[in-house]
């Protein structure tokens, strides 16, 4: 075994990835909550151009997905691949390169938002230039994560790097495929592909990005920080296995039902129904996994803020990938589509899911880099209420919209015209959207008081050194596998 | 082997993780979405339908710039009701030369698709300016500053330049002659070339069609 190998964990840089990816999340939501007080009060875009809703909608996007998710992600995956392969991160330069790198696409990539500087593709917006940035610091993260897991110190790569894989792997392709563009001037390109084609194109990636990076690479944090916190092994290994190869071959068919009656072939579209029906297999496997894998410790609901979070965002998991396929028959999607309701499906998985799985991983994790207690329990149990709270209020209020919306639209009267205008349906939306709002208020609140609880318990501290366990210590290849 | 001995190897060995991983997730794609990407029926322009003008194309830049595809579609399905409130249902060939598309997921607003002439310039000038001058319970944010801003940034050239590159039928001469077009026009003026054009061979289409 290398020297390397053996040098203590870089963890000081799970520490730098975990700061900022709560920072990115207060001001992801922070710009989401504007927004959402920009359709109950037009005035708040001063009629500025950096304040409008279109440019202000696609930073909070933009903010929550590329700051803090893929922050959340690459931090915890440094933290976690590091322990499965009991060996130093590969390349800590390299993986320095990707903080600070990534950082700087954050900052420079949200003011080029706000400059109007937009590719126009949904959640793949940033222009040329930085898809090049992200390309380069993309594989870089895949070289350090590959990298580590190569100079691991037993046989088996465990299950939440096959995730993190996937990850890594699928959205390089993706990103790559479908930024494939024109630049025009330093600011400005056009998609390689026209019209339907592109369309086509955007939501493969579109819904994949959902697929891998905010249910497959979360899914890696699962696999990793739930046994961990639960302090139970996972419950079925060959369960795992089905259910993450069934994940990496079905996700990717299902992006055309984005495009339900829509002007792209109909056998696109019935594909995608009959896969996105296939992909409640195993995302639920792996829900199934989950829940058993607590069964055994739901005692410790009771006193441990952390678990609380984790097993909550299983819960909305499991919601969010039944809904999903429902969304996707085409009956349904009739009804759901360019609706609020599919803003209610985003954000049950992406605060329900995601920020949860996310919060309750932080709890855990900063006592650790820190070497001290959580400063307050109370101040935690006080968050998961306000999540939970402010979660349920969005995502009950845009459901409700977006039936009330998609009825109104659709109806016609007697003689078959339709029989609301399209500014009545608009107004009545009113209530909701105030609803939405308080809901991401409350949410917002709650990250907050994480981020004051999670600052008290590191302040004055410095990363905790821990150094890979000896050899001798070991489990034999039989008994860990 | 059994199912467990094959994974075995599969799970311990990086580089055969990495390629099963590749190869499973690009079935789908492979199988999907490349016939799609290489089949012309779906990029081919009906006959009617013409690259944009440089105004025009100005215009869906500064669409795109604004991104007003959050809240607008433009995309009409064939649904009773909405080809009842918008007008013929939207396809393939009408957004040939879209680059990107902008079909949009959301309708906080009304879709867009057919928009050419339901409103007058004078309508949308007012409208762009101050949306709830014209439709008080409107909650679309005002753009004042595209009436203060010329439409001609310097860069009508090379925009059309890139789109030719991926092979819209634009000639020299047409190009050369773009900043001469957008001489003396704001901002407003290319969005609202635009909106008005939008889905203005809608009819033809759908005469296309149905044979009339």
């Amino acid at each position: 075994m290398s020297d390397a190998a053996r040098a203590p964990y870089e963890d000081r840089i799970v520490t730098a990835f975990t700061a900022f990816a709560v920072l990115w999340a207060i001001v992801g939501m922070a710009v989401g909550v504007y927004v959402a007080a920009e359709l109950v009060w037009p005035q708040l875009g001063f009629e500025q151009p950096w304040l409008s809703y279109g440019r202000l909608r696609t930073l909070h996007t933009t903010a929550v997905i590329f700051g803090f998710g893929v922050c959340a992600l690459i931090g915890t995956s440094f933290y976690s691949v590091q322990r499965t392969s009991h060996a130093r991160l590969f390349s800590p330069k390299l993986a320095w390169f990707v903080f600070y790198g990534w950082q700087i696409l954050v900052v420079l990539g949200a003011i080029s938002l706000l400059a109007g500087w937009t590719g126009g593709k949904e959640y793949a917006e940033l222009e040329w230039p930085f898809d090049i940035a992200i390309a380069v610091l993309w594989i870089s993260y895949g070289v350090v994560f590959f990298g580590t897991i190569a100079r691991r110190t037993m046989a088996p790569i465990y299950i939440s790097n096959w995730f993190y894989g996937a990850l890594i792997i699928v959205i390089a392709m993706l990103h790559v495929v479908n930024n494939l563009e024109m630049p025009a001037t330093l600011g400005k390109s056009y998609s390689m592909f026209p019209g339907a084609q592109d369309a086509i194109v955007q939501w493969w990636y579109g819904h994949n990005a959902v697929g891998f990076l905010l249910t497959g690479g979360f899914l890696g944090m699962l696999y990793y920080f739930l046994p961990k916190q639960a302090e139970q092994p996972i419950w079925s290994y060959r369960l795992s296995i089905v259910a993450f190869w069934a994940f990496v071959y079905s996700y990717i068919w299902a992006g055309p039902h984005h495009l339900h009656y829509n002007a792209i072939p109909e056998w696109v579209q019935s594909l995608g129904v009959v896969m996105s029906i296939v992909l409640l297999a195993p995302s639920w496997a792996t829900m199934i996994n989950g829940v058993m894998t607590v069964s055994n410790a739901w005692q410790k609901l009771r006193t441990d803020p952390a678990l609380k979070f984790i097993v909550l965002a299983l819960a909305f998991y499991g919601l969010a990938t039944f809904e999903g396929p429902m969304m996707a028959i085409r009956s349904v999607n009739v009804m759901s589509h360019f609706t609020e309701w599919t803003i209610g499906h985003v954000h049950s998985g992406a605060l329900g899911w995601n920020a949860l799985i996310t919060f309750g991983t932080f709890y855990f994790l900063v006592p650790r880099l820190a070497g001290r207690p959580l400063h307050s329990t109370a101040l935690a149990n006080a968050h998961f209420w306000l999540a939970l709270a402010g979660t349920m209020l969005y995502i009950v209020s845009m459901w409700a919209a977006g039936l009330s919306q998609s009825l109104l639209w659709l109806s016609l009267d007697e003689v078959g015209e339709v029989q609301y205008s399209f500014v009545d349906v608009m107004r009545s939306m009113q209530p909701y959207y105030l609803l939405r709002l308080l809901g991401g208020l409350l949410f917002l609140t709650g990250a907050v008081l994480m981020a004051v609880n999670l600052y008290r318990t590191f302040a004055g501290v410095v990363t905790v050194t821990v150094r890979p366990p000896e050899p001798a210590a070991l489990p034999s290849p039989a008994s860990a596998a | 082997m059994s199912f467990l001995g094959v994974h075995n190897a599969i799970e311990r060995n990086t580089g055969l993780l990495i390629f099963g991983i590749l190869f499973v997730a690009s079935i789908g794609g492979l199988v999907q979405v490349l016939p799609t990407v290489l089949q012309d029926s779906l990029a081919e322009p009906t006959d009617k339908v013409v690259p944009y003008t440089p105004l025009e194309l100005a215009g869906r830049d500064l669409y795109i710039r604004e991104s007003c595809s959050t809240c607008h579609s433009q995309q009409v399905r064939p649904l009773l009701a909405e080809v009842r409130r918008y007008g013929p249902y939207s396809r393939a060939g009408e957004f040939a030369y879209d680059r990107p598309f902008l079909w949009g997921s959301k309708r906080t607003g009304p879709d867009l698709h057919r928009l050419a002439g339901k409103y007058t310039d004078a309508w949308h000038r007012l409208h762009m300016t101050d949306p709830r001058s014209v439709v008080p319970a409107s909650i679309m944010p005002s753009y004042p500053w595209l009436a203060e801003r010329p439409a001609n940034d310097g860069s009508i050239v090379a925009r059309m330049r890139a789109l030719e590159r991926l092979g819209t039928p634009y000639t020299d001469a047409e190009i050369e002659a773009a900043p001469a077009a957008l001489e003396g026009k704001t901002e407003l003026d290319a969005l609202i070339a635009y909106l008005q054009m939008l889905g203005r061979f809608a009819n033809d289409v759908a005469d296309e069609h149905t044979g009339h």
